[in-house]
């Protein structure tokens, strides 16, 4: 018997092409709530949810749709942060050929974490990709150009393509915008192709896919290196909105608190990531007068999430919807 | 005095009565209302196709599926919310089908692994005076016995346990002839010491030597009966159940 | 030779004994993680803050009730062990019917707990745990302080114990047999569940015993099993999780290379167990003592 169960979270209730209209109306509408966002919220606390949502889309599209739980894709966003932070303050780079090299960065490191990782399945997987991960930390921790503890400050906003100037937060927010909506679209393009089928295929039977002829290794590496190009992505971005590139963003506790932010929302569906992004960020806000106790809270919400809640608040509300129904 | 079922040859008591026995793997309904009855001294068995419920039947019996309802009486007593230990304790032994000898166990732990149930069972030096291949491989690692060997491992280490009643889940399955034989041997043995035995079977030929009657098992339910004297006149009839 | 590397001999044997006291922990933690996941199909990622808790008891028990060190070797231990205990009948229970994965996750919501709670109580900072056997003894290659004699000589005795109670006695036997089919072990008789909360408790406290050992060695800190784990994990990979004697001589192993490395480039000290782990990976991706799962 394989087991599948992490990943029967409801999935996307609006797939099928009868209801495609429904699905496109409800893109639009939470496109045009976005949009106007900043009007009603301060930009700065959503420019971190996009950022932090999108490095959780990423990892979902391992976890979600092939089935492999990465704990150690922190290697990648703080890995791109660090080479973005580094382009843009020591090199003087433009924005976007910052985000670039990061994004470069974090795809090459996927490449030979990926080649390495997926020789193992299921939890060995998620050991080394952990152990690995611990060591790109260490490795960024003994190098000079990371600044150690201090990370590398002061990293300028510069405007984008010479003339999108984003030292206003509001501008910030819409060039931020405009990057996850690149990157959830690109997931989204890629859960939905045939690529994406076959990975689901893998996801729900390995050997079965084997038998069919697919080289699932190769498809996996394709999707681990995919994973970590836009973590990376989200890395450099971060890099660029708070203009600081630190230790915390390569640590286990950063990988752990992505798929806290995904298991929250819910693992496999296609909003679960920016939901919990949202609630996890929201809850840090809040709590940060508590110091330790952040830590504790989001250990007690681990333990409920898994206790009781494995579907994450969307795929639990899907499967409300659907029994409703 | 005790009721007459199906003109049994036995006049023992009820050692075993099961009622309306559903059970599920998961989402999927496997058993659908297994009824029978096993008397004290019996040889019974379940015949049947490839996965028509039989195996099932038994590890429902020792509690093993998650989920189960219905009545499982033994000796008088409801099994049917019992933990799988439990079940065991009360005095049944299972041998599983493929025997379920461990591979990281030695002859000997494979035979002294099940715990002394009830009084009376075999110690270690009878089971070797009984079966003196298991003497001389005692040391060897528990699957590296013949398919044969490892039968007999797997009959061997539950007559330890002093249980009388026995669940044996295809004993002969993928055996040769010489061997079935002498399971058929052991078998006839272990009924003249009083033993009670549910046999779980798809060669009837070999079933009818052992045997005193015969359930036919089909989708999850008991479809015939048939005693072991009318067996020669229910030939045709069995060979279109078992599709032989 | 070792002159050309500018390495004195007391240096190397300082180093060595330390690699095997690092060696014996990384045996110890592997050993449970092993047992563990082999009868619970559980990644115990709360298994380097149960290591914690060992020494943080003994640290405890000396603070507010005065028990010394030899007290604490067996009390700690066992208080780590019931917490075990608690949580595998309270939460993991739960988890044995769905993906494997859910039970990592479940003890890493463990780990930020416990190291968030004591880390509120005392701070990050280390909580010195004064040497219970000062002085050294000669050995004529080498001048051993007795301490890390101690550990060496007990870490392995209680990893060879730990290897005869499982490959040799009838309750091993047992487990060994829980291990393959959990399901028939019930079937037969034994109050498997309940032999899951005690294996459980026992790689616990397993834990809890190599904390103990290092209080003296790596003073208390809440934070002290957190990146241990990691490793352990890493030498986990490189072992292969099949064997008991296999997780023995991984640990140990691993703890020799990581001090030599020490002495010779010790830049790549942290790194070397994961290298070593990628290329294992790479060459035999089962692991050296194991069986592709």
């Amino acid at each position: 018997m394989k087991r599948t169960d992490i990943n029967t979270a409801g999935g996307s209730p609006a797939q099928g092409p009868g209801r495609f209209n429904s699905s496109t109306i409800l893109y639009l509408v939470l496109l045009a709530l976005a949009l106007v966002a900043p009007a009603v919220l301060y930009p700065i606390f959503l420019v971190k949810v996009l950022c932090v949502a999108l490095f959780a889309l990423a990892f979902n599209l391992l976890i979600g749709y092939g089935g492999l739980l990465s704990f150690g894709h922190a290697m990648f966003f703080g890995g791109a942060s660090y080479i973005t932070g580094h382009a843009m303050l020591v090199w003087g780079w433009p924005t976007e050929l910052g985000i670039l090299v990061g994004v470069v960065f974090s795809t090459l490191l996927g490449v030979v974490a990926g080649l390495i990782a997926i020789r193992r399945q299921g939890i060995y997987f998620a050991m080394v990709t952990l152990a690995l991960a611990q060591m790109v930390y260490f490795i960024f921790l003994q190098m000079p150009f990371t600044g150690g503890e201090d990370g590398i400050q002061n990293v300028p906003r510069r405007a984008v393509f010479g003339f999108i100037d984003i030292a206003n937060d509001t501008t910030l927010y819409y060039v931020v915008l405009t990057i996850f909506v690149f990157g959830f679209l690109f997931i989204y393009r890629t859960i939905h192709s045939p690529f994406g089928q076959v990975l689901k295929a893998i996801r729900e039977n390995e050997d079965r896919a084997t038998s069919l002829g697919y080289h699932t290794t190769r498809f996996k590496l394709l999707a681990f290196v995919l994973s970590a190009g836009l973590a990376g992505l989200a890395g450099a971005t971060k890099v660029v909105v708070f203009q600081i590139a630190t230790l915390t963003d390569v640590t286990w506790q950063m990988s752990g608190e992505v798929v806290l932010m995904t298991l929250v929302g819910g693992l496999g569906t296609v909003f679960g990531p920016v939901v919990g992004a949202a609630i996890i960020i929201t809850m840090q806000d809040y709590l940060a007068t508590f110091g330790e106790w952040v830590l504790v809270i989001q250990g007690v919400t681990f333990v409920i999430m898994v206790s009781l809640f494995r579907r994450g608040v969307v795929g639990e509300i899907a499967a409300l919807i659907n029994r409703v129904r | 005095m005790p009721d007459i079922v199906d003109r049994s040859v036995h006049d023992g008591r009820l050692a075993l009565k099961v009622v309306d026995l559903n059970a599920w793997y998961g989402e999927s309904h496997v058993l659908h209302g297994m009824s029978f009855d096993i008397r004290e001294g019996e040889v019974v068995t379940l015949l049947g196709r490839n996965g028509a419920g039989k195996s099932t039947t038994m590890r429902s019996i020792m509690g093993m599926l998650p989920t189960r309802k219905g009545s499982i009486i033994f000796n008088g007593k409801e099994m049917i919310s019992m933990p799988s230990h439990h079940i065991a304790r009360e005095g049944i032994g299972y041998v599983p089908e493929e025997r379920g000898i461990f591979s990281s166990l030695n002859v000997q732990e494979n035979l002294e692994l099940p715990p002394v149930l009830k009084k009376g069972g075999l110690s270690t030096q009878e089971v070797y005076v009984l079966f003196p291949a298991l003497l001389e491989r005692r040391n060897s690692q528990g699957t590296k016995l013949s398919g044969g060997e490892q039968q007999m491992l797997a009959i061997a280490r539950i007559l330890r346990t002093g249980v009388k009643f026995l669940l044996l889940d295809e004993p002969t399955e993928g055996l040769a002839p010489v061997i079935v034989q002498q399971i058929g041997g052991i078998i006839h043995t272990l009924k003249e010491r009083g033993y009670t035995i549910l046999l779980v079977e798809q060669n009837f030929r070999f079933a009818s030597t052992v045997a005193d009657r015969h359930y036919v098992v089909e989708d999850g339910k008991i479809v015939d009966r048939i005693m072991n004297a009318d067996i020669a006149s229910s030939t045709e009839k069995l060979r279109g159940y078992l599709g032989v | 030779m070792l002159d050309v590397l500018n390495i004195s001999m007391p240096m190397l044997f300082g180093q060595l004994t330390l690699g095997l006291i690092n060696g014996a922990f990384y045996a110890l933690l592997s050993l449970g993680l092993a047992v563990i996941f082999g009868l619970l199909n559980v990644v115990n990622f709360v298994h380097g803050t149960q290591y914690m808790l060992g020494a943080l008891f003994a640290w405890m028990l000396l603070h507010y009730l005065g028990i010394p060190y030899w007290g604490a070797l067996l009390l700690a231990p066992v208080g780590v062990g019931l917490v075990g205990a608690v949580i595998e009948v309270t939460l993991l229970r739960r988890l044995y019917s769905v993906d494997h994965l859910y039970g990592m996750l479940l003890t890493f919501g463990l780990v930020l707990i416990i190291e968030g709670f004591f880390r509120w109580l005392y701070g990050a900072s280390g909580m010195p745990y004064s040497n219970p056997l000062p002085g050294g003894t000669n050995l004529g290659f080498m001048f051993a302080p007795n301490y890390r004699l101690w550990v060496v000589v007990f870490s392995v005795a209680v990893c060879f114990g730990v290897w005869y109670l499982i490959e040799r006695t009838k309750l091993g036997s047992y487990l060994r047999a829980a291990i393959e089919r959990p399901d028939l072990v019930q079937a037969f008789g034994i109050n498997v569940p309940r032999m899951i909360t005690l294996t459980y408790a026992f790689g616990a406290a397993l834990a809890g015993l190599a904390g103990v050992l290092a209080a003296p060695i790596y003073q208390v800190n809440p934070l002290m099993g957190s990146n241990l784990i990691i490793v352990v994990f890493a030498v986990v990979v490189i072992g292969g999780m099949g064997s008991i004697m296999g997780a023995i001589v991984t640990g140990f192993g691993l703890g020799i290379i990581e001090g030599l490395t020490k002495m010779i480039y010790s830049e790549a000290s942290n790194t070397i167990i994961f290298v070593i782990m990628a290329i294992v990976l790479l060459i035999k991706p089962a692991g050296l003592f194991g069986s592709q799962k």
